[in-house]
């Protein structure tokens, strides 16, 4: 019988990750853009871009120095709230949140620097709000590139594994996620069983891609 | 009721050079007009608030003042807040919204849509309604930015070179339009252009820019008619410059064309050079004051006009017909004296 729990878990763990990782790499890519000193630009991109160079398990490796039960950010909420991140489900949030992080905030960036920069000094000059000029201007005018970052940065969450073994381990039912459970089953000698999870997994991402494709070509079509 | 005034003072240190620019402007519109790169932009982004100013004041007096930014009283007005309409050399229309958005951006939220419509009617769009820019044509274009910036109700349309990336024919189609959109605006516009004849066209007043300072400044036809300054001159489309040796009082020597000339203007020790527009020669006797002869001048044939480049070193342009291709350069030109501009450095 094949467990379906890695499925559940992948899921709500890609969602809530993309989630987070889509607005806050948008609002970091808004204020690398917006950062006018070449040198501070280049530090803070090199920071941000870091855990796509890095091994995963070395990324895993500082999660878990930071969240871990005497890292600064794990010992916080032990002692606060009586929670314990590492091993549990929300450290694969976690993992995944930070290793889908450049893709969507490099994307994003690259998508904003794409906009005229007159479209927004003209918003400007016809009094529209900055909150009002980032969405309907730079957000709406950037839409396509952000979207297709949102679709790299979900895949890669979906597929996180090293970090995610580092961080939150491989407990099942807790933080057995898809990819998890293949190498699992493959370890254990169960082919067959992997192998299901494996078309899962192909499935979940050609469908998120498809729909994403698919909204992006109709809008871009539309203005064209 | 006060006067209306546009008063702009500003200084911003480039890379290249030091932006001084200072101005008032009491009705109508005013042109900048200099070559690329020479603060021109720079001053109506300054204007507009899109870039600030080291230094100056920029004000406006409509019905009362409003100060745009004082850099000693650090007073700084955000563009939302400054009502002045920015016509950008590429329209920067909002590629994902239809033109009826593009027109309504600027309005409050609970504007009345007759306000739009009325533009639309007014800026002959009927029918364009639902579509985007990308499917209108230049002139769609442009009209559909100025019913955006016109429905804003600016105080100052500021008018960024806006025919500077066109074919002729359209540029010419647009000129037209742009001054039958503009005649019932009361306000103040700024027209920044590198095109004399744009500069000429629009402008009542006009300043010349080079390098971020301000070489000329005055009445539109005075600026043309007596430029004072070589690189007037030269900006205001004068063909022939050359250095002089003074002789006397009324006559010099060109060392450029090697010709010896009368002016009727008595010359001051500060005059350098002098100029000659293109049309300001005349088919001679040998024995006229300032003639000279046009031996191995070269023709060349242009739609409306003869173009005759003399062995000199002179241009001399000439009015032809359509239809005529044939043509003798006469063995003798003159130049009358009073055509003669004198020019300092």
């Amino acid at each position: 019988m094949t467990d379906w729990s890695p499925i559940f878990i992948s899921m709500k763990t890609a969602s809530l990750s993309i989630l987070i990782t889509f607005f806050i790499g948008l609002i970091v890519a808004w204020g690398i853009v917006k950062i006018k000193n070449d040198t501070t630009k280049i530090v803070l991109d090199g920071i941000f871009t870091l855990p796509i160079v890095l091994p995963p398990t070395v990324v895993g490796f500082f999660l878990l120095y930071i969240f871990g039960v005497r890292g600064p950010i794990g010992k916080f909420f032990l002692d606060f709230f009586a929670l314990k991140i590492v091993f549990s489900w929300p450290a694969t949030v976690i993992a995944a949140v930070v290793m889908s992080f450049p893709l969507m905030y490099r994307s994003a960036r690259g998508a904003f620097e794409q906009v005229d920069s007159n479209l927004l000094d003209a918003g400007r000059t016809l009094g529209m709000s900055e909150w009002k000029i980032f969405w309907k201007v730079l957000f709406a005018n950037a839409l396509p590139g952000i979207v297709s970052g949102g679709i790299l940065a979900y895949a890669r969450g979906l597929g996180e594994f090293g970090a995610t073994a580092m961080l939150a381990g491989n407990i099942a039912g807790q933080t057995r996620t898809l990819p998890m459970a293949v190498y699992s089953e493959v370890a254990a000698g169960n082919m067959g069983e992997a192998f299901n999870y494996v078309i899962v997994i192909i499935f979940i991402s050609f469908i998120a891609i498809f729909i994403m494709d698919y909204f992006t070509i109709r809008k871009e079509k539309q203005w064209r | 009721m006060k006067n209306k005034l546009l008063k702009v003072n500003i200084q911003k240190k480039l890379k290249e050079f030091d932006l001084e620019v200072d101005f008032e402007l009491k009705k109508g519109c005013l042109g900048i007009l200099g070559p690329s790169g020479c603060g021109k932009s720079m001053t109506l982004k300054s204007i507009a608030g899109i870039i600030n100013p080291d230094k100056g004041v920029v004000s406006l007096t409509a019905d009362e003042e409003t100060v745009y930014f004082d850099s000693d009283k650090r007073i700084n007005l955000k563009p939302q807040k400054r009502n002045v309409g920015y016509l950008f050399q590429n329209y920067a229309l909002f590629p994902n919204m239809t033109v009826e958005e593009n027109i309504a951006v600027g309005l409050p939220k609970n504007h009345d849509p007759k306000e739009v419509s009325d533009m639309i009617r007014r800026f002959h769009l009927e029918g364009l309604e639902k579509r985007y820019p990308r499917q209108l044509s230049g002139g769609q274009q442009q009209r559909v930015a100025l019913a955006r910036i016109l429905a804003y109700g600016p105080d100052v349309i500021l008018l960024d070179e806006p025919f500077s990336a066109m074919d002729t024919y359209l540029k010419e189609q647009l000129r037209i339009e742009l001054v039958n959109s503009l005649k019932d605006f009361d306000g103040f516009s700024v027209l920044v252009t590198h095109d004399r004849d744009e500069a000429f066209q629009f402008c009542d007043e006009l300043i010349i820019l080079d390098e971020g300072k301000i070489i000329a400044k005055g009445h539109t036809h005075e600026v043309f008619e007596n430029p004072k300054k070589v690189e007037v001159a030269r900006l205001t489309g004068c063909k022939n410059i050359s250095e002089i040796e003074v002789i006397d009082d009324y006559h010099i020597k060109s060392l450029k064309w090697g010709l010896e000339l009368e002016t009727s203007e008595k010359i001051s020790p500060n005059i350098t050079h002098i100029g000659i527009r293109a049309h300001d020669f005349h088919p001679a006797q040998k024995d006229d004051v300032n003639a000279f002869d046009t031996e191995n001048a070269a023709l060349l044939e242009m739609p409306f006009e003869w173009e005759i480049t003399l062995a000199n070193g002179l241009w001399w342009k000439c009015e032809k017909q359509m239809r005529e291709h044939e043509f003798v350069i006469p063995k003798y030109l003159r130049i009358d004296p009073k055509n003669i501009i004198l020019l300092e450095e």
